[in-house]
């Protein structure tokens, strides 16, 4: 189908020279750092691969991870299947249709401290709508500065607030791209819901679904702002996530090697995973 | 058809409910937050929101990020979309690892970088400007618009080329003038999702500025921790961050649900 004309690189040169700048220069300085101990005043030491056997063995550092792979799991489970379930629910033509629409986006627009301070003010027991309706309405204590459960549920709840829309918006755009045709073969068929589900419906998101898998999985596996303001990972380290961690040792404690070598690790991780994702996704796109 | 509806109507309204309690924040005085629990404002008030149009540090955050914003969403459009073309129509050496690599720019944990972007745009004397928040934000942007509208790009029959040239277009002309108005709701969709990861990005944008170019987001952690809890306040600068995107969600509302179904589905 494509035409072979290695001239095409120059289409692409603009991108290759603005994405290297941003990501290669910045990279480079972080191996550099990786590999070397620092007093400070810039003097530096060559460290080897000290800091990555460290990393690799420090429980902080299996905890965090731990808690990474918890949370992202978690976020999954819920925002796919339930992105899904309202994207079939939902009209397929009419005016609610883009009300429907503006309103789900609405909090994907919403800057990333801000969705951390408004589920703050949000959660408050004392005067806070979900705090104080949880505590006196319904009589659950609940208490996140306190209680670690309480401030896992507490950050779950607000990723599937934030971002389960995304799952939605892209599952939609895959069923409104099937043909009424389909619908029309199935009821000629005395085809079963769940059966125009599974054979029409399914395959037809099957794409979109991938996106947005490979999406959630980087984004909530690298998310650092809205936990840091809601919780800044605590109560204890209950809710540092492995972002939040990362910080804490690059800018808390001004470790640049060890925060440099967790970097790195931490970048393979989601790469690996993602190119796990990306391999199945076009595999299957070209059967 | 009744009970299909109740589970989007449900998932809406647990959407609002924080939103809800932000706007209603947003018009309390301060006496009534700490006061104690009440579902409306008792007292309304614009007490918030007038210091924010009056003080030139909370305006101006506003601006500094629109013009970053801004600036982002162009530069990353005008890069990809020959770069997607390229990808939707031609065979080049390295292109598939050419286009994993740009998408692995987007799984690079902002954290990662926010010392070393800190250092590069020191040296090249760009600190504090907005042109290098917008030229940071491209890190994550330009693949994600690459992905998209090569998506697109696909879409349209490569014999709409082929026409043009044997017309006798130039390739630039043909572009312009035939290719751009054909992906038309594909680049409103970049364009939103640009603008969308551009606004909401912290981290960087607090990074790379100090004082000229600070983001509005910024602002708002500085005046929280320094003015002790001034939750009035703060709510009203939050409201006032959901504005610009709603509108623009406004703007692509039809497109955003169709632009998908003509990409990559």
């Amino acid at each position: 189908m494509k035409t072979e004309n290695p001239r095409a690189w120059f289409l692409v040169l603009p991108v290759i020279l603005l994405v290297a700048f941003n990501a290669l220069i910045p990279l480079m300085t972080v191996v550099n750092y990786s590999v070397q101990e620092t007093f400070g005043n810039n003097v530096f030491f060559w460290q080897g691969v000290d800091w990555f056997e460290q990393i690799l063995h420090s429980e902080r550092f299996h905890a965090a991870l731990g808690r990474q792979f918890l949370f992202t799991g978690i976020i999954l489970a819920i925002e796919i299947p339930l992105g899904v379930a309202i994207a079939l629910a939902m009209p397929r033509k009419g005016i609610w249709v883009p009300v429907c629409l503006i309103l789900m986006a609405l909090p994907l627009l919403i800057p990333w401290n801000v969705v951390g301070a408004m589920w703050n003010i949000f959660t408050l027991p004392d005067i806070g709508l979900m705090g104080y309706g949880l505590n006196n309405w319904l009589g659950i204590e609940y208490d996140m500065t306190q209680s670690p459960l309480a401030a896992w549920v507490t950050i779950v709840v607000m990723d599937v607030w934030h971002w389960t829309s995304l799952v939605v918006l892209l599952a939609y755009a895959g069923l409104v791209s099937i043909p009424d045709a389909y619908y029309q073969a199935a009821e000629i068929d005395g085809a079963s819901k769940w059966s125009v589900f599974r054979f029409i419906q399914l395959p037809k998101m099957k794409q979109v679904l991938t996106i947005a898998v490979l999406l959630r999985f980087m984004d909530s596996f690298m998310i650092y702002t809205e936990p840091f303001v809601l919780t800044g990972g605590g109560p204890g380290n209950s809710t540092t996530l492995l972002s939040i961690d990362l910080v804490k040792v690059a800018l808390g404690q001004f470790d640049l090697g060890p925060a440099a070598a967790m970097s790195l690790i931490y970048f393979a991780i989601t790469l690996l995973v993602s190119w796990i994702f990306y391999t199945i996704m076009t595999k299957e796109s070209k059967e | 058809m009744r009970l299909r509806s109740i589970a989007p109507l449900l998932y809406i309204l647990f959407l609002m409910l924080p939103i809800y309690w932000l706007i209603s924040m947003s018009f309390k005085t301060t006496n009534e937050i700490l006061s104690g629990f009440s579902f409306f404002p008792q007292v309304w008030t614009l007490e918030n929101y007038a210091v924010i149009f009056t003080d030139p540090t909370w305006y101006w955050g506003y601006i500094n990020s629109t013009l970053y914003v801004a600036i982002n969403t162009v530069i990353s459009l005008m890069v990809a979309l020959p770069a997607a073309y390229a990808f939707s129509r031609y065979r080049f050496m390295g292109d598939k690892h050419l286009f994993f690599w740009l998408l692995t720019n987007r799984m690079a944990p902002p954290a990662v970088f926010a010392l070393p972007f800190f250092q590069l745009y020191s040296a090249v004397g760009l600190f504090d400007t907005h042109i290098a928040v917008a030229l940071a934000h491209c890190l994550f942007n330009i693949p994600l618009a690459v992905w998209i509208l090569e998506g697109f790009m696909s879409s349209v029959p490569k014999e709409l080329d082929e026409t043009a040239y044997v017309d006798g277009y130039s390739f630039k002309r043909f572009f312009v003038q035939i290719f751009m108005p054909n992906i038309k709701a594909g680049i409103g969709v970049a364009a939103f999702f640009c603008f969308m990861f551009s606004w909401v990005e912290l981290l960087l944008a607090k990074t790379l500025t100090a004082v000229d170019a600070k983001p509005i987001a910024a602002t708002m952690t500085k005046t929280a921790s320094s003015a002790g809890y001034e939750l009035g306040l703060l709510a009203a600068a939050g409201v006032l961050t959901i504005i610009p995107g709603a509108i623009v969600i406004y703007f692509v509302r039809n497109n955003i649900a169709k632009g998908f179904a003509m990409g990559r589905v």
